[in-house]
Protein backbone atom coordinates (compact mmCIF):
# COMPACT_ATOMS: atom_id res chain seq x y z
CA UNK A 1 0.00 0.00 0.00
CA UNK A 2 1.39 3.19 -0.92
CA UNK A 3 1.35 5.96 1.92
CA UNK A 4 0.52 9.81 1.19
CA UNK A 5 3.97 11.78 2.71
CA UNK A 6 3.39 14.57 5.14
CA UNK A 7 5.66 17.49 5.11
CA UNK A 8 6.43 19.67 8.05
CA UNK A 9 6.88 23.45 7.19
CA UNK A 10 7.15 25.40 10.45
CA UNK A 11 4.13 25.63 12.30
CA UNK A 12 2.40 23.44 9.81
CA UNK A 13 2.37 20.07 8.40
CA UNK A 14 1.16 20.00 4.16
CA UNK A 15 -0.22 17.21 3.01
CA UNK A 16 -0.20 17.23 -0.62
CA UNK A 17 -2.40 14.07 -2.33
CA UNK A 18 -0.71 13.40 -5.43
CA UNK A 19 -2.10 9.94 -6.48
CA UNK A 20 -5.67 8.09 -6.20
CA UNK A 21 -5.85 6.91 -2.93
CA UNK A 22 -7.18 3.25 -2.20
CA UNK A 23 -9.63 3.99 0.96
CA UNK A 24 -6.54 2.19 3.12
CA UNK A 25 -4.32 4.86 1.54
CA UNK A 26 -6.66 7.55 2.82
CA UNK A 27 -7.26 5.87 6.42
CA UNK A 28 -3.70 5.22 6.69
CA UNK A 29 -3.02 8.66 5.99
CA UNK A 30 -5.55 9.94 8.86
CA UNK A 31 -3.81 7.76 11.58
CA UNK A 32 -0.35 9.12 9.94
CA UNK A 33 -1.41 13.10 10.57
CA UNK A 34 -3.21 12.49 13.90
CA UNK A 35 0.32 11.05 14.92
CA UNK A 36 2.49 13.45 13.57
CA UNK A 37 0.32 16.27 14.97
CA UNK A 38 1.14 15.16 18.45
CA UNK A 39 4.61 14.32 17.43
CA UNK A 40 5.20 17.46 16.24
CA UNK A 41 3.11 20.02 18.01
CA UNK A 42 2.36 21.63 14.87
CA UNK A 43 -0.91 23.84 15.26
CA UNK A 44 -1.88 23.60 11.18
CA UNK A 45 -2.99 21.29 8.72
CA UNK A 46 -2.90 21.99 5.10
CA UNK A 47 -4.19 19.39 3.00
CA UNK A 48 -3.88 20.13 -0.59
CA UNK A 49 -6.26 18.27 -2.91
CA UNK A 50 -4.98 20.12 -6.04
CA UNK A 51 -4.21 16.94 -8.01
CA UNK A 52 -7.31 14.98 -7.08
CA UNK A 53 -9.54 14.53 -10.01
CA UNK A 54 -12.30 13.39 -7.90
CA UNK A 55 -13.32 13.55 -3.93
CA UNK A 56 -16.40 10.71 -3.55
CA UNK A 57 -17.91 10.02 -0.29
CA UNK A 58 -14.72 8.30 1.62
CA UNK A 59 -12.37 10.74 1.16
CA UNK A 60 -14.57 13.61 1.78
CA UNK A 61 -15.32 11.54 5.29
CA UNK A 62 -11.47 11.36 5.79
CA UNK A 63 -11.31 15.14 5.66
CA UNK A 64 -13.91 15.67 8.26
CA UNK A 65 -12.57 13.44 10.41
CA UNK A 66 -9.01 14.78 9.59
CA UNK A 67 -10.38 17.99 10.31
CA UNK A 68 -12.17 16.57 14.13
CA UNK A 69 -9.28 14.81 15.13
CA UNK A 70 -6.91 17.69 14.54
CA UNK A 71 -9.33 20.09 16.35
CA UNK A 72 -9.28 18.24 19.27
CA UNK A 73 -5.23 17.95 18.87
CA UNK A 74 -5.70 21.58 19.10
CA UNK A 75 -4.34 22.07 14.98
CA UNK A 76 -6.72 23.57 12.78
CA UNK A 77 -7.28 22.18 9.32
CA UNK A 78 -7.85 23.69 5.57
CA UNK A 79 -8.35 21.77 2.70
CA UNK A 80 -7.21 23.59 -0.33
CA UNK A 81 -7.20 23.34 -4.32
CA UNK A 82 -10.53 22.02 -4.75
CA UNK A 83 -11.21 21.49 -8.54
CA UNK A 84 -14.33 23.45 -9.60
CA UNK A 85 -15.76 19.67 -11.22
CA UNK A 86 -14.77 18.16 -8.13
CA UNK A 87 -16.90 20.84 -6.26
CA UNK A 88 -19.95 21.01 -8.54
CA UNK A 89 -19.88 16.98 -8.18
CA UNK A 90 -19.57 17.02 -4.00
CA UNK A 91 -22.56 19.80 -4.34
CA UNK A 92 -24.27 17.47 -6.10
CA UNK A 93 -23.19 14.48 -4.47
CA UNK A 94 -24.90 16.13 -1.44
CA UNK A 95 -21.62 16.02 0.16
CA UNK A 96 -21.41 19.52 1.88
CA UNK A 97 -18.02 18.68 3.99
CA UNK A 98 -19.21 20.17 7.64
CA UNK A 99 -17.01 21.36 9.48
CA UNK A 100 -13.81 21.66 7.39
CA UNK A 101 -12.48 25.05 5.85
CA UNK A 102 -11.65 25.54 2.80
CA UNK A 103 -9.02 27.64 0.86
CA UNK A 104 -8.53 28.34 -3.00
CA UNK A 105 -4.30 27.40 -2.75
CA UNK A 106 -1.98 26.42 -0.38
CA UNK A 107 -0.93 30.08 0.20
CA UNK A 108 -4.36 31.11 1.18
CA UNK A 109 -4.64 28.44 3.51
CA UNK A 110 -1.68 29.44 4.98
CA UNK A 111 -2.68 32.94 5.67
CA UNK A 112 -5.77 31.62 7.08
CA UNK A 113 -4.25 29.40 10.10
CA UNK A 114 -1.40 32.48 10.41
CA UNK A 115 -5.18 34.68 10.73
CA UNK A 116 -6.07 32.21 13.40
CA UNK A 117 -2.97 31.87 15.52
CA UNK A 118 -3.05 35.38 15.75
CA UNK A 119 -6.39 35.52 17.07
CA UNK A 120 -5.83 33.00 19.55
CA UNK A 121 -2.40 34.58 20.47
CA UNK A 122 -4.23 37.75 21.35
CA UNK A 123 -6.73 36.11 23.14
CA UNK A 124 -4.28 34.43 25.40
CA UNK A 125 -1.79 37.23 26.20
CA UNK A 126 -4.44 40.08 26.04
CA UNK A 127 -6.80 38.27 28.06
CA UNK A 128 -10.73 38.72 28.11
CA UNK A 129 -13.25 38.02 25.90
CA UNK A 130 -14.01 41.05 25.20
CA UNK A 131 -11.18 42.06 22.92
CA UNK A 132 -11.95 42.30 19.80
CA UNK A 133 -10.30 40.55 17.10
CA UNK A 134 -7.56 41.88 14.89
CA UNK A 135 -8.88 43.37 11.89
CA UNK A 136 -6.78 41.48 9.35
CA UNK A 137 -6.60 41.10 5.14
CA UNK B 1 -41.55 12.87 -64.41
CA UNK B 2 -45.13 14.11 -63.96
CA UNK B 3 -47.88 11.74 -63.17
CA UNK B 4 -50.76 11.78 -66.18
CA UNK B 5 -54.43 12.37 -64.75
CA UNK B 6 -54.98 8.84 -65.66
CA UNK B 7 -51.92 7.64 -63.14
CA UNK B 8 -52.40 9.82 -60.48
CA UNK B 9 -56.39 8.57 -60.31
CA UNK B 10 -55.48 5.34 -60.71
CA UNK B 11 -52.79 5.88 -57.81
CA UNK B 12 -55.03 7.34 -55.58
CA UNK B 13 -57.74 4.46 -56.41
CA UNK B 14 -55.04 1.76 -55.17
CA UNK B 15 -54.24 4.03 -52.05
CA UNK B 16 -57.65 4.40 -51.08
CA UNK B 17 -58.58 0.41 -51.51
CA UNK B 18 -55.93 -0.79 -50.37
CA UNK B 19 -55.48 1.54 -47.61
CA UNK B 20 -54.71 -0.59 -45.01
CA UNK B 21 -52.37 -2.94 -46.61
CA UNK B 22 -50.29 0.60 -47.40
CA UNK B 23 -50.53 2.11 -44.27
CA UNK B 24 -49.50 -0.85 -42.12
CA UNK B 25 -46.18 -2.33 -44.32
CA UNK B 26 -45.21 1.83 -44.54
CA UNK B 27 -45.62 2.03 -41.16
CA UNK B 28 -43.39 -1.01 -40.47
CA UNK B 29 -40.66 0.37 -43.05
CA UNK B 30 -40.87 3.22 -40.58
CA UNK B 31 -40.57 1.46 -37.45
CA UNK B 32 -37.52 -0.51 -39.07
CA UNK B 33 -35.51 2.65 -39.76
CA UNK B 34 -36.46 4.92 -36.82
CA UNK B 35 -35.80 2.07 -34.23
CA UNK B 36 -38.16 2.50 -31.95
CA UNK B 37 -37.64 6.39 -31.35
CA UNK B 38 -40.84 6.96 -31.83
CA UNK B 39 -43.62 5.65 -30.44
CA UNK B 40 -45.75 3.58 -32.27
CA UNK B 41 -48.90 5.57 -32.00
CA UNK B 42 -46.82 8.37 -33.23
CA UNK B 43 -46.07 6.72 -36.36
CA UNK B 44 -48.70 5.27 -37.12
CA UNK B 45 -50.09 8.96 -37.01
CA UNK B 46 -47.67 10.41 -39.25
CA UNK B 47 -48.32 7.58 -41.89
CA UNK B 48 -52.19 7.94 -41.62
CA UNK B 49 -51.62 12.07 -42.31
CA UNK B 50 -49.21 11.49 -45.06
CA UNK B 51 -51.22 8.54 -46.39
CA UNK B 52 -54.16 11.11 -46.56
CA UNK B 53 -52.80 14.12 -47.60
CA UNK B 54 -51.23 12.27 -50.63
CA UNK B 55 -54.54 10.44 -51.45
CA UNK B 56 -55.97 13.77 -51.00
CA UNK B 57 -53.62 15.58 -53.56
CA UNK B 58 -53.84 12.70 -56.57
CA UNK B 59 -57.68 12.74 -55.92
CA UNK B 60 -57.68 16.29 -57.23
CA UNK B 61 -55.10 15.34 -59.70
CA UNK B 62 -51.97 16.55 -58.72
CA UNK B 63 -49.29 15.58 -61.42
CA UNK B 64 -46.30 16.17 -58.81
CA UNK B 65 -45.38 17.92 -55.64
CA UNK B 66 -44.93 21.25 -56.97
CA UNK B 67 -48.50 21.26 -58.31
CA UNK B 68 -50.92 23.09 -56.19
CA UNK B 69 -53.28 20.97 -55.55
CA UNK B 70 -50.38 19.31 -53.39
CA UNK B 71 -49.88 21.97 -51.34
CA UNK B 72 -51.09 20.21 -48.08
CA UNK B 73 -49.24 17.36 -48.98
CA UNK B 74 -45.99 19.83 -48.67
CA UNK B 75 -47.34 21.32 -45.38
CA UNK B 76 -47.85 17.94 -43.99
CA UNK B 77 -44.39 16.51 -45.37
CA UNK B 78 -42.26 19.96 -44.01
CA UNK B 79 -44.00 19.13 -40.88
CA UNK B 80 -42.81 15.83 -40.82
CA UNK B 81 -39.21 16.50 -41.66
CA UNK B 82 -39.21 19.25 -39.28
CA UNK B 83 -40.44 17.19 -36.30
CA UNK B 84 -37.50 14.54 -37.34
CA UNK B 85 -34.59 17.17 -37.28
CA UNK B 86 -35.84 18.77 -34.18
CA UNK B 87 -35.97 15.51 -32.54
CA UNK B 88 -32.23 14.07 -33.59
CA UNK B 89 -33.18 11.65 -36.40
CA UNK B 90 -30.57 12.03 -39.53
CA UNK B 91 -31.24 13.13 -42.48
CA UNK B 92 -31.37 9.63 -44.18
CA UNK B 93 -33.74 8.40 -41.79
CA UNK B 94 -36.18 11.08 -42.48
CA UNK B 95 -36.37 10.72 -46.17
CA UNK B 96 -35.70 7.20 -46.17
CA UNK B 97 -39.08 6.62 -44.07
CA UNK B 98 -40.40 8.67 -47.14
CA UNK B 99 -38.94 5.86 -49.54
CA UNK B 100 -41.07 3.42 -47.20
CA UNK B 101 -43.77 4.19 -49.29
CA UNK B 102 -42.25 2.01 -52.58
CA UNK B 103 -42.02 -0.74 -50.51
CA UNK B 104 -45.74 -0.80 -49.61
CA UNK B 105 -46.29 -0.04 -53.38
CA UNK B 106 -44.16 -2.53 -54.36
CA UNK B 107 -46.20 -5.47 -52.25
CA UNK B 108 -49.44 -3.94 -53.52
CA UNK B 109 -48.56 -4.34 -57.02
CA UNK B 110 -46.06 -6.93 -57.28
CA UNK B 111 -48.99 -9.59 -58.05
CA UNK B 112 -49.90 -8.28 -61.33
CA UNK B 113 -46.54 -8.29 -63.63
CA UNK B 114 -48.11 -6.44 -66.95
CA UNK B 115 -46.28 -3.74 -68.02
CA UNK B 116 -48.94 -1.65 -67.37
CA UNK B 117 -48.67 -2.08 -63.81
CA UNK B 118 -44.44 -1.49 -64.05
CA UNK B 119 -45.18 1.63 -65.73
CA UNK B 120 -47.90 3.19 -62.94
CA UNK B 121 -45.25 1.68 -60.45
CA UNK B 122 -41.97 3.75 -61.94
CA UNK B 123 -44.35 6.87 -62.58
CA UNK B 124 -45.57 6.37 -58.58
CA UNK B 125 -42.03 6.10 -57.54
CA UNK B 126 -41.08 9.32 -58.97
CA UNK B 127 -43.40 10.86 -57.44
CA UNK B 128 -42.16 9.46 -53.78
CA UNK B 129 -38.87 10.43 -55.00
CA UNK B 130 -39.92 13.80 -55.34
CA UNK B 131 -41.57 13.75 -51.76
CA UNK B 132 -37.92 12.54 -50.30
CA UNK B 133 -36.13 15.32 -51.49
CA UNK B 134 -38.80 17.56 -50.22
CA UNK B 135 -38.20 16.15 -47.01
CA UNK B 136 -34.41 16.24 -47.37
CA UNK B 137 -34.99 19.81 -47.93
CA UNK B 138 -37.05 20.91 -45.42
CA UNK B 139 -35.02 18.97 -43.07
CA UNK B 140 -32.09 20.75 -43.87
CA UNK B 141 -33.55 24.36 -43.62
CA UNK B 142 -34.84 22.96 -39.93
CA UNK B 143 -31.29 22.16 -38.98
CA UNK B 144 -29.97 25.35 -40.48
CA UNK B 145 -32.29 27.42 -38.18
CA UNK B 146 -31.09 25.42 -35.09
CA UNK B 147 -27.89 26.25 -35.78
CA UNK B 148 -28.74 29.48 -36.02
CA UNK B 149 -30.44 29.72 -33.06
CA UNK B 150 -27.54 27.80 -31.51
CA UNK B 151 -25.02 30.52 -32.63
CA UNK B 152 -27.06 33.58 -30.83
CA UNK B 153 -27.16 31.44 -28.05
CA UNK B 154 -23.45 31.07 -28.04
CA UNK B 155 -22.97 34.65 -28.12
CA UNK B 156 -25.43 35.20 -25.25
CA UNK B 157 -22.81 32.91 -23.98
CA UNK B 158 -19.99 35.09 -23.94
CA UNK B 159 -20.37 36.50 -21.29
CA UNK B 160 -16.76 37.49 -19.31
CA UNK B 161 -15.68 36.78 -15.74
CA UNK B 162 -13.97 39.93 -14.62
CA UNK B 163 -11.47 40.75 -12.41
CA UNK B 164 -12.84 43.84 -9.87
CA UNK B 165 -10.15 44.20 -7.45
CA UNK B 166 -7.01 42.32 -6.38
CA UNK B 167 -8.95 38.84 -5.42
CA UNK B 168 -12.27 40.07 -6.35
CA UNK B 169 -14.11 38.72 -9.60
CA UNK B 170 -17.22 39.46 -10.96
CA UNK B 171 -19.56 37.76 -13.81
CA UNK B 172 -22.41 40.53 -14.72
CA UNK B 173 -25.20 38.31 -16.19
CA UNK B 174 -26.76 39.66 -19.43
CA UNK B 175 -29.97 38.22 -20.69
CA UNK B 176 -31.89 35.28 -20.12
CA UNK B 177 -30.46 32.34 -17.87
CA UNK B 178 -31.75 28.83 -19.18
CA UNK B 179 -30.33 25.97 -17.30
CA UNK B 180 -27.26 24.71 -20.12
CA UNK B 181 -26.03 28.62 -20.12
CA UNK B 182 -26.35 29.18 -16.24
CA UNK B 183 -24.15 25.94 -16.05
CA UNK B 184 -21.63 27.08 -18.03
CA UNK B 185 -21.56 30.15 -16.70
CA UNK B 186 -21.08 28.86 -13.16
CA UNK B 187 -18.41 26.49 -14.42
CA UNK B 188 -16.48 29.22 -15.66
CA UNK B 189 -16.41 31.45 -13.00
CA UNK B 190 -15.15 28.28 -10.56
CA UNK B 191 -12.38 28.05 -13.18
CA UNK B 192 -11.73 31.87 -12.62
CA UNK B 193 -11.61 31.69 -9.16
CA UNK B 194 -8.93 28.61 -9.27
CA UNK B 195 -6.75 30.54 -12.02
CA UNK B 196 -6.82 34.15 -10.33
CA UNK B 197 -6.51 33.13 -6.73
CA UNK B 198 -9.48 35.36 -6.06
CA UNK B 199 -11.19 34.20 -2.47
CA UNK B 200 -14.35 36.54 -3.46
CA UNK B 201 -17.07 36.12 -6.43
CA UNK B 202 -19.57 38.31 -7.28
CA UNK B 203 -22.53 37.16 -9.24
CA UNK B 204 -24.51 40.23 -10.71
CA UNK B 205 -28.22 39.39 -12.04
CA UNK B 206 -29.23 42.92 -13.06
CA UNK B 207 -29.31 42.08 -16.83
CA UNK B 208 -31.32 38.96 -15.89
CA UNK B 209 -35.35 39.71 -16.66
CA UNK B 210 -36.62 36.83 -15.07
CA UNK B 211 -35.34 33.35 -13.19
CA UNK B 212 -36.70 29.82 -12.51
CA UNK B 213 -36.25 27.11 -9.83
CA UNK B 214 -33.49 25.76 -12.34
CA UNK B 215 -31.81 28.50 -12.51
CA UNK B 216 -31.94 29.64 -9.19
CA UNK B 217 -30.51 26.27 -8.22
CA UNK B 218 -27.66 26.46 -10.05
CA UNK B 219 -26.89 29.53 -8.75
CA UNK B 220 -27.21 28.75 -5.16
CA UNK B 221 -25.08 25.41 -6.21
CA UNK B 222 -22.39 27.66 -7.61
CA UNK B 223 -22.22 29.59 -4.22
CA UNK B 224 -21.80 26.21 -2.34
CA UNK B 225 -19.52 25.13 -4.80
CA UNK B 226 -17.38 28.14 -4.76
CA UNK B 227 -17.70 27.66 -0.91
CA UNK B 228 -16.61 24.36 -0.96
CA UNK B 229 -13.24 25.49 -3.00
CA UNK B 230 -12.81 28.10 -0.18
CA UNK B 231 -14.37 31.62 -1.89
CA UNK B 232 -17.34 33.52 -1.01
CA UNK B 233 -19.93 34.52 -3.28
CA UNK B 234 -22.24 37.70 -3.40
CA UNK B 235 -25.32 37.80 -5.32
CA UNK B 236 -25.32 41.44 -6.64
CA UNK B 237 -28.85 43.45 -8.73
CA UNK B 238 -31.90 41.05 -7.65
CA UNK B 239 -34.72 42.67 -9.27
CA UNK B 240 -38.32 42.98 -7.10
CA UNK B 241 -39.54 40.43 -9.59
CA UNK B 242 -36.99 37.81 -9.19
CA UNK B 243 -36.48 38.35 -5.43
CA UNK B 244 -40.96 38.08 -5.48
CA UNK B 245 -40.35 34.65 -7.28
CA UNK B 246 -37.83 33.17 -4.92
CA UNK B 247 -39.85 33.49 -2.30
CA UNK B 248 -43.05 32.32 -4.38
CA UNK B 249 -40.97 29.36 -5.28
CA UNK B 250 -39.84 28.80 -1.95
CA UNK B 251 -35.86 28.92 -2.68
CA UNK B 252 -33.94 29.24 0.52
CA UNK B 253 -31.47 31.62 -0.24
CA UNK B 254 -30.12 30.46 3.25
CA UNK B 255 -26.94 33.00 4.38
CA UNK B 256 -25.51 33.72 1.32
CA UNK B 257 -24.79 37.56 0.66
CA UNK B 258 -27.03 39.70 -1.43
CA UNK B 259 -26.85 42.78 -2.24
CA UNK B 260 -28.90 45.68 -4.17
CA UNK B 261 -25.89 46.77 -6.52
CA UNK B 262 -22.67 45.70 -8.12
CA UNK B 263 -21.62 48.72 -6.40
CA UNK B 264 -22.85 47.81 -3.13
CA UNK B 265 -21.31 44.22 -3.23
CA UNK B 266 -17.72 45.64 -4.18
CA UNK B 267 -17.92 47.73 -1.00
CA UNK B 268 -19.56 44.52 0.83
CA UNK B 269 -16.29 42.88 -0.39
CA UNK B 270 -13.31 45.60 0.08
CA UNK B 271 -14.80 46.23 4.04
CA UNK B 272 -14.32 42.16 4.45
CA UNK B 273 -11.08 42.13 3.26
CA UNK B 274 -9.88 45.41 4.91
CA UNK B 275 -9.60 47.60 2.20
CA UNK B 276 -11.12 51.01 3.75
CA UNK B 277 -13.29 53.31 1.36
CA UNK B 278 -14.40 56.73 2.18
CA UNK B 279 -15.37 59.71 0.62
CA UNK B 280 -12.52 62.93 0.31
CA UNK B 281 -15.40 65.06 2.07
CA UNK B 282 -16.52 62.56 4.74
CA UNK B 283 -19.90 63.39 5.72
CA UNK B 284 -20.34 63.19 9.50
CA UNK B 285 -22.34 60.15 10.03
CA UNK B 286 -19.54 58.12 8.01
CA UNK C 1 -3.36 3.75 -20.30
CA UNK C 2 -5.45 5.49 -22.75
CA UNK C 3 -4.47 3.79 -25.61
CA UNK C 4 -5.45 -0.37 -26.03
CA UNK C 5 -8.64 0.60 -24.98
CA UNK C 6 -11.13 -0.77 -27.18
CA UNK C 7 -14.69 1.18 -27.20
CA UNK C 8 -16.28 -1.08 -29.38
CA UNK C 9 -16.52 -3.88 -26.17
CA UNK C 10 -17.43 -3.95 -22.96
CA UNK C 11 -14.33 -3.63 -20.59
CA UNK C 12 -15.06 -6.22 -17.14
CA UNK C 13 -12.87 -5.19 -13.75
CA UNK C 14 -13.49 -8.06 -10.86
CA UNK C 15 -13.67 -5.66 -7.35
CA UNK C 16 -12.07 -7.68 -4.80
CA UNK C 17 -9.99 -5.05 -2.93
CA UNK C 18 -9.61 -1.36 -2.11
CA UNK C 19 -7.01 -1.77 -5.15
CA UNK C 20 -9.58 -2.82 -7.74
CA UNK C 21 -12.20 0.14 -6.50
CA UNK C 22 -9.47 2.26 -7.81
CA UNK C 23 -8.76 0.78 -10.98
CA UNK C 24 -12.76 1.04 -11.99
CA UNK C 25 -12.35 4.99 -11.42
CA UNK C 26 -9.32 4.53 -13.64
CA UNK C 27 -11.22 2.32 -16.27
CA UNK C 28 -14.27 4.58 -16.07
CA UNK C 29 -12.51 8.16 -16.65
CA UNK C 30 -10.54 6.25 -19.37
CA UNK C 31 -13.83 5.01 -21.55
CA UNK C 32 -15.24 9.06 -19.95
CA UNK C 33 -12.54 10.35 -22.20
CA UNK C 34 -13.46 8.49 -24.61
CA UNK C 35 -16.63 9.41 -25.22
CA UNK C 36 -16.18 12.95 -24.80
CA UNK C 37 -18.33 13.48 -21.83
CA UNK C 38 -17.44 16.89 -20.18
CA UNK C 39 -14.71 17.44 -17.71
CA UNK C 40 -17.95 17.96 -15.10
CA UNK C 41 -19.43 14.74 -16.47
CA UNK C 42 -16.39 13.18 -16.42
CA UNK C 43 -15.57 13.67 -12.60
CA UNK C 44 -19.54 12.87 -11.60
CA UNK C 45 -19.95 10.17 -13.39
CA UNK C 46 -16.20 8.46 -11.97
CA UNK C 47 -17.18 9.85 -8.55
CA UNK C 48 -20.57 7.44 -9.08
CA UNK C 49 -18.44 4.54 -10.24
CA UNK C 50 -16.74 4.92 -6.99
CA UNK C 51 -18.89 5.03 -4.51
CA UNK C 52 -21.23 2.27 -6.15
CA UNK C 53 -17.74 -0.02 -6.96
CA UNK C 54 -17.17 0.48 -3.19
CA UNK C 55 -20.91 -0.79 -2.30
CA UNK C 56 -20.22 -3.35 -4.45
CA UNK C 57 -16.82 -4.34 -2.26
CA UNK C 58 -18.32 -3.34 0.90
CA UNK C 59 -22.44 -4.98 0.48
CA UNK C 60 -21.91 -6.83 -2.18
CA UNK C 61 -18.82 -8.88 -0.56
CA UNK C 62 -16.74 -8.29 -4.38
CA UNK C 63 -18.29 -8.87 -7.86
CA UNK C 64 -17.79 -7.19 -10.89
CA UNK C 65 -17.82 -4.15 -13.20
CA UNK C 66 -18.71 -3.96 -16.53
CA UNK C 67 -17.97 -0.42 -18.90
CA UNK C 68 -19.05 0.11 -21.84
CA UNK C 69 -19.21 2.90 -24.75
CA UNK C 70 -22.52 3.27 -25.84
CA UNK C 71 -24.47 5.51 -28.35
CA UNK C 72 -28.03 6.42 -28.46
CA UNK C 73 -28.13 7.61 -32.33
CA UNK C 74 -27.88 10.97 -31.09
CA UNK C 75 -25.40 11.25 -28.09
CA UNK C 76 -22.61 8.85 -27.24
CA UNK C 77 -22.52 7.62 -23.80
CA UNK C 78 -20.81 5.62 -21.11
CA UNK C 79 -22.66 2.49 -19.63
CA UNK C 80 -21.33 0.88 -16.03
CA UNK C 81 -22.87 -2.12 -14.82
CA UNK C 82 -22.04 -3.48 -11.16
CA UNK C 83 -23.05 -6.59 -10.00
CA UNK C 84 -22.39 -8.76 -7.25
CA UNK C 85 -23.85 -12.23 -5.67
CA UNK C 86 -24.01 -11.14 -1.97
CA UNK C 87 -27.07 -10.86 0.23
CA UNK C 88 -28.96 -7.87 -1.91
CA UNK C 89 -31.22 -5.15 -0.93
CA UNK C 90 -34.09 -5.72 1.48
CA UNK C 91 -35.37 -2.46 1.48
CA UNK C 92 -34.85 -0.10 -1.66
CA UNK C 93 -36.61 2.68 -1.16
CA UNK C 94 -34.51 3.24 2.48
CA UNK C 95 -31.36 2.18 0.82
CA UNK C 96 -31.91 4.69 -1.94
CA UNK C 97 -32.84 7.61 1.08
CA UNK C 98 -29.96 10.03 1.69
CA UNK C 99 -27.95 9.31 4.75
CA UNK C 100 -29.44 5.91 5.38
CA UNK C 101 -26.78 3.30 5.69
CA UNK C 102 -25.83 0.16 7.14
CA UNK C 103 -21.60 -0.14 6.94
CA UNK C 104 -21.03 2.95 8.99
CA UNK C 105 -20.65 5.46 5.74
CA UNK C 106 -22.61 8.26 4.93
CA UNK C 107 -25.27 7.44 3.38
CA UNK C 108 -24.66 8.84 0.32
CA UNK C 109 -23.14 5.86 -1.77
CA UNK C 110 -26.68 4.95 -3.81
CA UNK C 111 -28.35 7.94 -3.56
CA UNK C 112 -25.61 10.54 -4.19
CA UNK C 113 -25.06 8.30 -7.08
CA UNK C 114 -28.13 8.40 -8.71
CA UNK C 115 -28.09 12.05 -8.83
CA UNK C 116 -24.89 12.20 -10.90
CA UNK C 117 -26.18 9.94 -14.10
CA UNK C 118 -28.78 10.00 -16.32
CA UNK C 119 -29.58 7.08 -15.89
CA UNK C 120 -29.96 4.58 -12.78
CA UNK C 121 -31.42 0.94 -12.86
CA UNK C 122 -31.28 -1.68 -9.87
CA UNK C 123 -32.19 -4.86 -9.65
CA UNK C 124 -31.95 -6.78 -6.26
CA UNK C 125 -34.42 -9.22 -4.23
CA UNK C 126 -32.93 -10.55 -0.38
CA UNK C 127 -30.51 -13.48 -1.15
CA UNK C 128 -30.37 -12.72 -5.13
CA UNK C 129 -27.79 -10.28 -5.27
CA UNK C 130 -27.68 -6.87 -6.73
CA UNK C 131 -27.32 -5.42 -10.20
CA UNK C 132 -26.90 -1.58 -10.57
CA UNK C 133 -26.66 -0.03 -14.55
CA UNK C 134 -25.87 3.51 -14.87
CA UNK C 135 -25.38 5.79 -18.11
CA UNK C 136 -23.74 9.04 -18.43
CA UNK C 137 -25.10 10.67 -21.78
CA UNK C 138 -22.46 13.04 -23.32
CA UNK C 139 -24.47 17.00 -23.92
Amino acid sequence: MERVPILKIGDILLVSIQLDMSDQTAVALQEDLAERIVATGCHGVIIDITALDIVDSFVGRMLSTIASISKVLDAETVVVGMRPAVAITLVELGLSLNGIRTALNVERGMELIAVDRVHDDQYEFEGGPDTEPLALP
Amino acid sequence: MALSADESSRLAELLTSRATQVTQRWTEVMAGQLRGRLSQAELVRQVQELHRALTDALGKGAADLTAEEATELRAVLAELSRGQARQGFSATETASSIFGLKDALLAELEADQSVGTLRDYVAFSGLVDQMGLFTFESFVRTRESLIADQAEQLLELSTPVVKLWEGVVAVPLVGTLDSARAQVVMERLLQTLVDTGSPYAIIDITGVPAVDTQVAQHILKTVVAARLMGADCIISGIRPQIAQTIVALGIEFGDIATKASLADALRHVLRLTGVETSRRQPRREA
Amino acid sequence: MTSGVDLGRPQAQTVGSDEDVVRVRQLVRTVAVAVKLSLVDQTKVVTAASELARNTLVYGGGGTVEVTAVDNGRKPGIKIVFADSGPGIVDLDLALTDGYTTGGGLGLGLSGARRLVDEFDIQTAPGQGTRITVIKWSR
